[in-house]
């Protein structure tokens, strides 16, 4: 692994998307207009403070997860990738270099929807809006991992498209959303614990509520880094330098 | 590493390709510092071969022993440039910021980009994105990619397909000029009239070698006056060939 290589492949990818403005117009501000959505929707009930922190953590995840999935498709399916695998980069330096630059993104993604949620829509925050902000980040950074780890089982963008319903969905179903984790029946909620969005909705309701202390937090956040930790893993040994 | 060597050995190649069996213990050997032309009607495993040689075709048996290295091995990442027929490059990047990736991670001097622009003929098109750029112009900022580095060898999949007969003519003088500075080029083709440029040909029909040859050679032994000739001579000798061993 070279740093040198990791950072020239996470400025080679921010300057592709530089040159997509209207990917990141959307990447920016379609969340926090789905926040605002909710928050109007809601607005005459006590609904939106209950659900809109959980909402930070949908959003930027599910649209990471899409669009990091999607993108590393493109470079298989292009045959760039095979052609990176024929010069001196290491596989790691290849999902970490795709890791950080959507991380930059997922910062600043993620910047603004906390931002609009909480001056704009009025989102109550007990704890510190700084906490509040790195789940949010540390949820986007899953969403992209998981996504680059997806793209490697989708031969095509069809493929990699149907992985959103499959991978994300059961997250968001059981995620605490709809339900609260501790109302859902016994199998339900055992199943949940193994899902790394629940923890994130966990950890982001506990510092709007400011329920639970910093430990708390900090296990919530470990779990979400070890999944993420664990997709790079995964993600570079299933990439394949010889194909038949 | 044995400089009087081949550039590229290969013995007992077995491939295959779904159930396909592309290659059937194929063997061949290319020397150091040619231009060797591998030609042959599409479909034939030119690129199969190119493939198995840069070390990215998963191969069932066999021994391919490049620059004195078994193909595929992490030494040879930057003594080998490869181009694949389809233009490998990004194209919603500038032809320079696409070098300057590709440099960063061959870890090549700064100053091979505007190098391997101007050999390439791609001065005037450096700062534009690749995907405004015609399929000829893609090709070559590809093979401006293969050229960074200055590879001993050069694997180059079909460069010329789609290219005016000009920039054709630019682009052989170009592989030539490489091998003079001592470059070894490997250069697949289904364009027969190619065949003159090279110092070798390898034609291949089939997944079989059916001639190993100097271009002159080549002619001589099937007493033909084109490339194109020649190839129908040897497929018609072939078949000849094989029915009288089953005789």
């Amino acid at each position: 692994m070279k740093p040198g290589r990791t950072c020239a492949t996470t400025g080679r990818i921010l300057t592709q998307i530089r040159h997509d403005p209207r990917t990141v117009v959307l990447l920016l501000v379609v969340p926090s207009l789905l926040i605002g959505l909710m928050a109007w929707l809601f607005s005459n009930t006590p609904v939106f403070d209950r659900v809109g922190p959980a909402m930070l953590a949908l959003f930027p995840f599910i649209i990471m997860f899409l669009i990091t999935s999607i993108s590393t498709l493109r470079e298989r399916r292009s045959g760039t990738l095979e052609k990176l695998l024929t010069l001196p980069i290491s596989k790691l330096d290849y999902i970490l270099g795709y890791t950080l630059a959507f991380g930059v993104l997922a910062i600043l993604q993620a910047a603004i929807a906390v931002a609009f949620a909480v001056w704009v829509c009025g989102l109550t925050i007990k704890d510190s809006i700084g906490l509040l902000l790195l789940v949010a980040l540390a949820d986007a950074v899953l969403g992209t991992t998981l996504g680059l780890l997806a793209s490697a089982f989708a031969r095509t963008e069809f493929q990699v498209v149907q992985f959103m319903p499959a991978l994300i969905f059961p997250q968001v179903l059981l995620g605490g959303v709809l339900l609260p984790r501790a109302k859902m029946p016994d199998v339900l909620y055992s199943f949940s614990d193994w899902l790394p969005l629940s923890h994130a909705i966990d950890a982001l309701n506990a510092v709007a509520n400011d329920s639970e202390d910093a430990a708390y937090i900090g296990g919530k956040l470990l779990i979400i880094a070890a999944f993420a930790v664990g997709a790079i893993l995964l993600g570079s040994i299933t990439l394949r330098r010889r194909t038949s | 590493m044995n400089s009087s060597g081949p550039a590229i050995r290969i013995e007992g190649l077995y491939v295959k390709r779904g159930s396909y069996q592309v290659f059937n213990g194929l063997g061949l050997s290319v020397p150091a510092g040619a231009l060797i032309g591998l030609l042959g009607p599409s479909g034939c495993g030119k690129s199969t071969l190119m493939r198995a040689i840069v070390g990215v075709q998963k191969v069932v048996s066999g021994t391919i022993t490049v620059l004195g290295s078994p193909a595929g091995d992490p030494g040879l990442r930057r003594r080998v440039g490869y181009t694949t027929q389809a233009a490998t490059i990004y194209d919603d990047l500038t032809v320079r910021q696409n070098l300057g990736y590709f440099r960063s991670i061959l870890g090549a001097p700064r100053s091979d980009i505007d190098r391997v622009i101007e050999e390439t003929d791609l001065t005037d098109h450096a700062a534009d994105l690749v995907g405004s750029l015609s399929g000829g112009q893609r090709s070559r900022a590809s093979l401006a990619a293969a050229l960074l580095g200055s590879p001993e060898l050069l694997i180059l999949d079909e460069p010329t397909v789609g290219l005016d007969p000009v920039l054709r003519v630019e682009l052989w003088s170009l592989f030539r000029r490489l091998r003079e500075r001592g470059t070894t080029l490997l250069v697949s083709s289904h364009v027969m009239d190619e065949a003159t440029r090279c110092d070798r040909l390898l034609l291949m029909r089939t997944g079989v070698i059916l001639a190993d040859e100097t271009p002159n050679g080549l002619l001589e032994k099937t007493s033909t006056t084109t490339a194109e000739d020649a190839f129908l001579a040897l497929i018609a000798g072939d078949k000849r060939g094989l029915s009288g061993e089953e005789r």
